[in-house]
C-alpha cells in the first residue's frame, strides 16, 4: 500500500501545481455551477428530486470530461518525459504503478466532486431533500469517476502522447454511453449485453434517483477493474518489447 | 558482484545485444563501450531492470533478475543519458520521494539526502525546483537519484554526454569518488573517457561483447603503432640528422615548434622506439618526450569492428 500512495501522492502534489489540476477543478465547478444555475435552479417551479436529478445529470457528465483530462497525462507524460523508467526501476511492481497513478486522478476528482456539495445544499435551503438521494447520487459520481479515470489510466499507458490517450478515453467513454440505442437496433442475445453496458442509461440513471442497484455497482467495479487489468498488462508487457 | 551470462536482447526481429558474458567484481569501475547504435544502453536498460531480456541471466550477490526482480531493482541505481527528472519538484524532495519508493524509512532517507548533496555539490540546490536547474546540475541530481538508496551497482549511461570540459572533469572526479563504495558501470562511446575512469573495459561492437579487460590487459593486447613524436631541446638539427640515419626511421615530419624545444613526427618501420631513443640518446640529444601520435586502444577498438584502426 505504501508503495502506491507513494505514487499517488506524488501525482496529486503534481496536480496542485500544474495548470491542468486547477484549471479542471476550476473548469468542473464553474461549468457545473453554470449549469446547475441555467437549467436545474432558473428553469421554473420543480420538486426538489427533480432538480437534485438534473443537478447529478448535469454533474455526471461534467465528471466524465474532467476524468478524461485528468487521467489522459497520469502515464503519457511519464512516457514522454522518460520519467518511467524511474517507476520501472524501483522496487515495486506494475500494480503499485497503475493503481498509485489511477487513485491520484480518482482521488482528485473526487475532491471536486465533493466541493459540488454547495449545490444539494442550496436545494436543501430552497426545499426538501432526502438524504439518501444524495448520497445515492453521489455514490453514482464517484463510481463514475472511478470508471472513466480507470479508462483513462488505460490509454495513457498505450501511448506517449496525451491528447492521443484522451481522445482514445473519450471514444471509449461515447461507447459505454451510447450502448444503450445499439441495444435497440441489435438482435439477442446482444441486444441484452449492449444493453447491460450502457454506463448512463442502465447504470448512473438509478444512482441520480436515488436508487443504488447491486448490479450498477457489480457494472461499475468491473469495468474499473477490467481497464487498471488492460492497463498493468501493457504496462508489463513494456518490459518484453 | 555482478555476474551476467549469454545475455540476449531482440527488439521484435532486430537483435540488441547477443550473449553478453561479463563479471564485475565489488566496488570496480567497469566501463561499457562501443559506437552509436552498438547495444549499450539496451544492455544497461536491461541490468537496471528496465528491460526483460530474451535470453540470459543477470546477478547482482546472486540475486537473479528473473527470480527475483524487484529485490533485484532494489540493489541498482540507473541513471539513463537524459536525466529522468519531474522538473516541478524540488531537489530535496524529489531524492526523498525516490528514496522512499525505493525502500527507505523516512529517518534513513533523511539522512542519506545530506550525505549525498554533499556527495554530489547539490547541498546549495536541495530546495531549487528542478526545472530551473542547469544541465550540469540536472545531470548530479540524476546521479544522486541513482545513489540514493545506498545501490550496489550504479549504472551510468553516458553520463558526460551534453557537459562542457569543466563539468565532464567534475563527473569523471564525481564517479570516481562513487568507485570502490558502489559497483559502477558506465557507458560512453568515447574511449578517453572510459579510459579515464573504468578500472575494466568492455567494448562491444554490433551488440557483441568483443573484447574486455584491464587496460593493461587490453594494451598488452594491442599493437603500438607505427607513429611516434618525439621532442628534443634546441633547434633540434642534430636530431634530425640522428633520426634520418635510423633504419627503423621509414619517414620524419618536421621539425615543429614546441614548448620543450623542437617536435618530429616520425613513422617507424615496427615497434622500435626503444632504438631510436637510444639512438638519440647516444647522439648526445636532449631527448624531451617521445610518444605514440595513436591510441593504440582506439587503433585496437576500430579493427576489431572492422572500420580500419591505423595498425
Amino acid at each position: 500500500m505504501s508503495a502506491i500512495w507513494l505514487v499517488a501522492s506524488r501525482e496529486l502534489t503534481a496536480y496542485l501545481k500544474s495548470f491542468m489540476g486547477w484549471g479542471v477543478l476550476a473548469g468542473l465547478l464553474f461549468i457545473d455551477g453554470l449549469l446547475f444555475q441555467a437549467y436545474a435552479m432558473g428553469s421554473g417551479e420543480h420538486l426538489s428530486s427533480e432538480v437534485l436529478r438534473s443537478f447529478f445529470y448535469f454533474s455526471s457528465g461534467v465528471t466524465m470530461v474532467a476524468g478524461v483530462l485528468l487521467s489522459m497525462r497520469l502515464l503519457s507524460s511519464e512516457q514522454k518525459d522518460g520519467t518511467l523508467v524511474l517507476l520501472y526501476t524501483a522496487p515495486i511492481n506494475e500494480w503499485h504503478i497503475v493503481l498509485g497513478k489511477w487513485l491520484s486522478a480518482f482521488l482528485f476528482l473526487c475532491i471536486a466532486i465533493a466541493l459540488t456539495a454547495y449545490q444539494p445544499a442550496m436545494i436543501a435551503v430552497n426545499g426538501s431533500v432526502h438524504p439518501g438521494h444524495v448520497m445515492a447520487g453521489y455514490v453514482g459520481l464517484v463510481l463514475l469517476a472511478a470508471s472513466v479515470t480507470a479508462i483513462g489510466t488505460f490509454t495513457s499507458a498505450l501511448t506517449k502522447h496525451q491528447l492521443v490517450a484522451g481522445m482514445f478515453a473519450a471514444i471509449v467513454v461515447v461507447v459505454l454511453l451510447l450502448t444503450w440505442w445499439a441495444a435497440k437496433v441489435a438482435d439477442a442475445p446482444f441486444d441484452g449485453l449492449l444493453a447491460y453496458m450502457a454506463m448512463y442509461d442502465k447504470h448512473f440513471t438509478p444512482f441520480s434517483k436515488g436508487v443504488i442497484h447491486t448490479r450498477s455497482l457489480v457494472y461499475f467495479a468491473t469495468l474499473t477493474m477490467s481497464f487498471l487489468v488492460a492497463a498493468r498488462v501493457v504496462l508489463g508487457a513494456r518490459r518484453w518489447r | 558482484m555482478i555476474e551476467v551470462q549469454g545475455l540476449t536482447k531482440y527488439y521484435g526481429e532486430t537483435r540488441a545485444i547477443h550473449d553478453l558474458s561479463f563479471r564485475i567484481e565489488q566496488g570496480q569501475i567497469a566501463g561499457f563501450l562501443g559506437l552509436n547504435g552498438a547495444g549499450k544502453s539496451t544492455a544497461l536498460k536491461v541490468l537496471a531492470g528496465f528491460l526483460l531480456p530474451t535470453a540470459g541471466t543477470v546477478k547482482v550477490d546472486g540475486v537473479d533478475l528473473l527470480a527475483s526482480p524487484e529485490a533485484l531493482r532494489a540493489s541498482i541505481g540507473y541513471l539513463p543519458e537524459d536525466p529522468p527528472l519531474y522538473d516541478e519538484m524540488t531537489v530535496s524532495g524529489y531524492l526523498t520521494w525516490l528514496g522512499k519508493l525505493r525502500g527507505m524509512s523516512t529517518a534513513a532517507v533523511a539522512a542519506r539526502v545530506t550525505e549525498v548533496a554533499d556527495l554530489t555539490a547539490l547541498a546549495d540546490k536541495l530546495n531549487q525546483v528542478i526545472g530551473t536547474l542547469s544541465l550540469g546540475y540536472r545531470k548530479r541530481v540524476g546521479i544522486a537519484q541513482a545513489i540514493i538508496h545506498d545501490p550496489k551497482l550504479v549504472i551510468l549511461d553516458e553520463p558526460i554526454s551534453g557537459l562542457d570540459p569543466v563539468q565532464i572533469v567534475e563527473m569523471r572526479k564525481l564517479v570516481r569518488a562513487l568507485g570502490g563504495k558502489h559497483t559502477i558501470l558506465i557507458s560512453s562511446h568515447i574511449l578517453s573517457e572510459v579510459e579515464e575512469t573504468c578500472d575494466q573495459l568492455l567494448m562491444l561492437g554490433d551488440g557483441e561483447l568483443i573484447a574486455q579487460g584491464t587496460e593493461g590487459e587490453l594494451l598488452g593486447r594491442a599493437s603500438t603503432g607505427t607513429e611516434w613524436a618525439v621532442t628534443v631541446a634546441g633547434d633540434g638539427a642534430d636530431a634530425l640528422q640522428t633520426l634520418a640515419g635510423l633504419d627503423v626511421v621509414e619517414d620524419v615530419r618536421g621539425p615543429k615548434a614546441a614548448i620543450a624545444g623542437a617536435r618530429f613526427e616520425l613513422t617507424l618501420t615496427g615497434d622500435h622506439p626503444d632504438t631510436v631513443a637510444a639512438a638519440l640518446v647516444g647522439a648526445g640529444c636532449a631527448l624531451r618526450r617521445l610518444e605514440p601520435t595513436e591510441n593504440p586502444l582506439e587503433n585496437m577498438f576500430l579493427d576489431l569492428l572492422g572500420t580500419g584502426g591505423a595498425s
